[in-house]
């Protein structure tokens, strides 16, 4: 850049039409980056330093939203059940999606139509999904429970008990993986069918051929589906949200449920600004360390 | 066969020995596709077989799987609870439809710009595009209430709309890749007859890239239609709802006391009624949908 600036005077007739053309059609997202990416992100930095509650002007009060948040019960909490549910659901998602691409990947009949099925649910809006499963899980008319009930067995407290309440989301999450078991069976079906066929003349079994030529060949994109499950697990908040509204006994009290509850529910703002910086530097911290991990486990095919 | 048994030899006792493995292996695999396969269905039978209920036949034990007799009317009697005509229209008319065509267009120039323009500075500019995507919405969510609060704007749509007219970075890169696969002589020939930027995108990349474009507009279309988050930050007020919101609040009035009669059968008939716009794009653009989605996979 700085280079391109300093031959600015030289640049031919051609690469200054290439420049004001190429920054004009980018404008529209140059323009939108700054309005609705730098500034928000810079603003909220601010506002995370001050007291906010929409009716007074934001007073600033420096580190005391961050400072109080080290002596507030809820908050770790929170952290807790955060954690709980990125370092199980990320893993468990991918794994699902993996080994359902696997499935599909099998010499079957019909494999659009299970695709099909298997996609689905994860573009369903989410309101309806969990209206349906609230539905399907209720104690004492859902689906499983009433079918429980009539074997006489005893009925499962899938969205009332605090401890049963994070697997049962886990299962419908797992249920939701569509998007990323697509994205492995294309990966899946662009491995070069030779790499089997050498492996089979050298006697590899099925479970040999997976383990050496199936995930090394899949990694990158395990990588990428983990950095999106990572990122997309710290920020859930609509299905505990429309589900369990974080209960019962605030099981389900994940990050962002807390964040919306102190922005929307209690105006604090600026204590809400100190959550979601929080947040932030934790996605890049373990965006970071996956990525360094990676080195370890991923295997990129040499051009 | 017969042949074979008659000859019995070495190669066909040792493919007698390999097929009941084979066979059971794909027995096996069977079972758990369709398995599977119905547990991921079962949810939406329940839905739609809910829809046609009547209280008796939701409060019962053991369930009732198949609904007898079927309310049909249930579809039309549910619309009506609230007013989701209206809902409707403010989902598609006021939201869906304009942040569309914003998201299409915005995102197709910059992405043009992105692959088919050489500027300095482009690529490093898209590399931060690619990773914003990595931002929480968090971090916005507050600052960018306030704005919106403050420009006056809050129960309208046009803090969903506004930047959607500013483009979105997944679907620029989506558009970047299909762009860049068109061959370069094409634009040039046109440069050669006198086109400028604007004309060769409007007339040589946007029609080859129709199928791309199509799959961006339905992305569009359903990230709004089934946007939860979005309303129910800005839109407060009851007669600019989403549907999402009207069924949530459907939802809600369900677990209160003195809950009106048919309230499942009703709330689910409205679910199974919202999820059919999704079923139909899906099952009409199946494959450019997956292979839209496939991409997203690509940078991994």
């Amino acid at each position: 850049m700085a280079v391109a600036s300093r031959k600015w005077p030289r640049l031919s007739r051609m690469q200054r039409h290439d420049l004001f053309y190429g920054v004009l059609f980018a404008s529209p997202w140059l323009i939108g980056f700054v309005l609705w990416t730098v500034y928000p992100i810079i603003s909220s930095l601010y506002y995370s330093f001050t007291r906010y509650d929409l009716l007074q002007p934001p007073q600033f009060i420096g580190l005391t939203n961050y400072i109080n948040l080290t002596t507030d019960d809820d908050f770790f909490l929170v952290i807790q059940n955060t954690l709980w549910w990125v370092i199980l659901s990320s893993p468990i998602g991918v794994a699902s999606a993996f080994l359902m691409a696997v499935l599909l990947n099998s010499r079957i009949v019909a494999r659009s139509a299970f695709r099909a099925i298997f996609f689905f649910p994860s573009i369903v809006p989410i309101i309806v999904v969990s209206s349906v499963w609230a539905f399907v899980l209720n104690i004492q008319y859902g689906a499983i429970n009433a079918t429980l009930r009539a074997f006489e067995l005893p009925t499962i407290p899938f969205l009332s008990n605090p401890t049963v309440v994070k697997p049962t989301l886990l299962l419908i999450h797992m249920w939701m993986q569509g998007g990323a078991m697509v994205i492995f069976l294309a990966t899946l079906q662009d491995v070069p069918r030779e790499l089997y066929e050498a492996a089979t003349m050298d006697g590899a079994g099925s479970w040999s051929r997976f383990w050496s030529i199936t995930l090394p060949m899949c990694s990158p994109v395990i990588l990428f589906n983990m950095v999106m499950a990572f990122i997309g697990g710290f920020q859930n908040f609509a299905l505990p949200w429309l589900l369990t509204q974080g209960g019962p006994n605030r099981a389900t009290e994940f990050f962002a449920v807390f964040l919306y509850r102190n922005a929307f529910q209690y105006l604090r703002m600026g204590k809400a600004s100190a959550l979601a910086w929080i947040l932030f530097i934790v996605i890049v911290i373990f965006t970071v360390m996956l990525f360094r991990s990676s080195a370890r486990w991923v295997y990129y095919r040499s051009e | 066969m017969a042949a074979e048994t008659l000859t019995g030899s070495a190669a066909t006792r040792r493919r007698r020995t390999i097929q009941p493995a084979e066979l059971l292996g794909t027995i096996a695999r069977y079972i758990i596709l369709l398995g599977l396969a119905l547990t991921f269905l079962m949810p939406f039978y329940w839905m739609a077989s809910s829809a046609m209920k009547d209280d008796d036949q939701v409060f019962t034990v053991p369930p009732r799987w198949i609904p007898n007799p079927a309310y049909v009317g249930n579809f039309l009697s549910a619309w009506q609870v609230q007013d989701f005509n209206l809902f409707t229209f403010n989902t598609v008319v006021k939201y869906a439809i304009p942040s569309t065509i914003g998201t299409v267009l915005s995102s197709a120039l910059v992405a043009y710009s992105f692959s088919r323009i050489r500027w300095p500075g482009r690529d490093l500019l898209f590399a931060i595009c690619l990773a914003t995507m990595m931002i929480p919405f968090q971090v916005r969510l507050v600052p960018l209430f306030i704005i919106f609060k403050d420009l006056d704007w809050i129960n309208t749509y046009l803090p969903l709309v506004v930047p959607a007219f500013f483009g979105n970075a997944f679907f620029i890169f989506m558009l970047r890749q299909f762009f860049r696969s068109i061959p370069t002589e094409l634009s040039e020939a046109a440069v050669i007859d006198g086109a400028n930027e604007l004309q060769v995108l409007v007339r040589i990349i946007l029609p080859l890239a129709r199928p791309a474009l199509t799959v961006v507009a339905l992305f569009a279309f359903m990230d709004a239609w089934n946007d939860y988050l979005g309303p129910l930050i800005y839109i407060n007020n009851e007669p600019e709802w989403t549907l999402a919101l009207a069924i949530q609040r459907m939802g809600r009035a369900m677990t209160e006391v003195g809950a009106s009669a048919n309230a499942y059968p009703y709330l689910m008939a409205v679910s199974t009624i919202v999820t059919m716009p999704i079923l139909f794009i899906f099952f009409f653009a199946q494959r450019s949908f997956i292979e839209g989605i496939s991409l997203s996979g690509l940078k991994g």
